[in-house]
């Protein structure tokens, strides 16, 4: 019979390729995905007629039933939820990678060379799937969001991932059966384990990170595979796991340095555990009240929205819109600034407002908004703290270093905040105290919301 | 199968490459899309979870299999519909600019 397969998984693979290429413009970047889903469609139905492959009724009642879950979540989650419905379908990638590996190390009856890949496929598949449940978990709000420290917890760390890997180095030298359960058991374990202490506001480059390493454990899991009558879809795993990889490194160095943290600080720090008593701040908390917010907004000539989690929270990025709409129509200029890890997922804020329908070509990064800022009448902060605070570039703050939108060169800058509270960071935002900062308590909704009829109204 | 794990290497450096150097070019505005479409195309381990699952032999390997392929298609479908549902939006807020 002629091969079909093969050069259809090659294909498969090319799309995949162009699907990323064509992300480089949001004009072109649907159009990409689209390809690569029916690349995707074409090469699982292939895979229905690799020779020799068996249990047809089984394998097609697990792709529907995981299908119809996968599709049914995806599209009832809302805009808001995003981050933690990727942290899950990330997770199901990596639990199918290690349970693959398991199917390997199950079946072998004798020590070679791949098997040592499928149990470094395995340590990682476990890894990611329940390092990402748990922060899939803690994103839904359903544990909580903040650090979880214990003593001794970095050792007991070590501890288990330094057994995970003796087991399974004995699982290889004994070929036997009983091995596998404390080599998945503790891989699984770590992953827990290394995510309880990862604060909310750290979650972007988790998410990013647990990608990557998902991305790794399918290649592995292809390498693990190429020796045997799956030669083919191995090659394919290997090249787009490796893909993957290669995305999810890219993000999490780029989240990581857009906080000034290296990836282990991320990791191991703790971060925002413990709150700091931050006493050095003088000044004063000055409130506004609606109707003056707006006259500063409607007569500005230039106004620049910097929305954090808090917007996300509340749901507050149609009204946010709104708000860029009645600016607009007294001829105010109205753009918005974008921190890089802003929200729970890169790119956070972007989707929020595009969603809301805020054009693209008004969202601007941080590197591009700055030099803007001293040209800004007003700035309006919206449900960020940490991102904004201009502690960041006094030494010694345990902020110092990050890169900040520097809202507090402009003009005015209006706070729109939930409470008194403090940020992930767990220190005081010396950017309220500021004599050009004025701060509006409340829902960032509602407030919005109060704030578009009060502008209408002039 | 020495020679095959070299060739797999080869791959596995320019693949490392090409994805690098394309990534790279994504703007910060769509990097969230870039992640779930990343996580899409992780989504491939479901062919081989129908592989591992197809020429599963013992029952323990047949509920693994099983498993993988459950878990596999979640990825697949829930990345791909997460993906396109961002790009849409996004897709949407181009002709609203115009």
């Amino acid at each position: 019979m002629i091969d079909f397969i093969d050069p259809i998984y090659i294909l498969t693979i090319l799309f995949f390729v162009l699907a990323l290429q064509r992300m480089s413009d949001p004009k072109t970047a649907r159009s990409g995905i689209v390809y690569a889903g029916a690349a995707m469609l074409v090469a699982v139905l292939v895979t229905f007629f690799v020779p020799g492959i068996g249990n047809l009724p089984w394998i097609v009642v697990g792709t529907a039933v995981g299908g119809f879950l996968g599709f049914y979540a995806a599209k009832r989650v809302k805009m808001t939820d995003m981050p933690q419905m990727v942290a899950i379908f990330n997770g199901m990638g990596g639990g199918a990678a290690a349970s693959i590996a398991a199917v390997e190390l199950v079946a072998y009856t004798e020590s070679t060379g791949f098997l040592s890949l499928a149990v470094a496929g395995g340590l990682i598949g476990s890894v990611s799937f329940s390092g990402s449940v748990i922060a899939f978990l803690k994103l839904q709000g359903w544990m909580t969001q903040r650090s979880v420290t214990f003593p001794g917890q970095q050792p007991t760390n070590i501890a288990v991932l330094v057994v995970a890997g003796i087991s399974g180095g004995l699982l290889l030298v004994f070929a036997g059966g009983f091995w596998l359960w404390p080599f998945f058991l503790l891989a699984l374990g770590y992953g827990i384990l290394m995510t309880l202490p990862i604060g909310g506001a750290d979650m972007p480059v988790v998410i990013s990170m647990y990608n990557a390493l998902t991305g790794v454990a399918v290649a592995l899991d292809g390498f693990a595979l190429v020796d045997t009558s799956a030669g083919a879809a191995a090659y394919a795993m290997i090249i787009a796991g490796t893909l993957v990889g290669a995305a999810g490194s890219f993000l999490t160095i780029v989240m990581a340095r857009a906080m000034n943290r290296s990836l282990a600080n991320v990791l191991f720090a703790a971060y925002g555990a413990k709150v700091e008593e931050g006493g050095t701040v003088s000044g004063a908390l000055k409130p506004i009240d609606i109707d003056d917010a707006a006259v500063m907004m409607a007569y500005a000539s230039k106004v620049i929205i910097t929305p954090g989690y808090g917007m996300a929270v509340a749901q507050a990025q149609q009204k946010v819109k709104e708000l860029m709409d009645a600016l607009e129509s007294k001829g105010v200029t109205v753009k918005f600034g974008i921190h890089p890890v802003a929200g729970r997922m890169p790119g956070h804020m972007n989707v929020l407002l595009a969603e809301a329908g805020v054009p693209y070509d008004r969202l601007f990064d941080q590197e591009e908004i700055n030099p803007e800022f001293p040209s800004a009448d007003v700035v309006v902060v919206i449900g960020a703290n940490d991102v904004v605070n201009p502690a960041a570039r006094r030494a010694g703050s345990p902020l110092q270093g990050m890169p900040i939108l520097d809202v507090d060169r402009s003009k005015n800058v209006l706070v729109l905040k939930r409470g008194q509270g403090k940020g992930f960071a767990g220190i005081e935002n010396e950017l309220f105290y500021k004599d050009n900062a004025r701060l509006l308590y409340g829902d960032a909704q509602e407030t919005v919301a109060k704030l578009v009829q009060a502008i209408k109204k002039l | 199968m020495i020679a095959e794990v070299w060739a797999a290497l080869y791959i596995v450096v320019l693949a490392a490459f090409v994805g690098y150097e394309v990534i790279s070019r994504i703007p910060t505005l769509l990097h969230t899309p870039l992640m779930s479409g990343s996580n899409f195309i992780h989504g491939i381990v479901l062919i081989g979870a129908m592989v591992a699952l197809g020429f599963a032999s013992t029952f323990a390997e047949e509920i693994l299999g099983f498993v993988a392929v459950v878990m596999g298609a979640m990825n697949v479908t829930g990345g791909y519909v997460v993906t396109d549902r961002i790009l849409q939006m996004f897709d949407r807020s181009k002709s609203k600019g115009g």
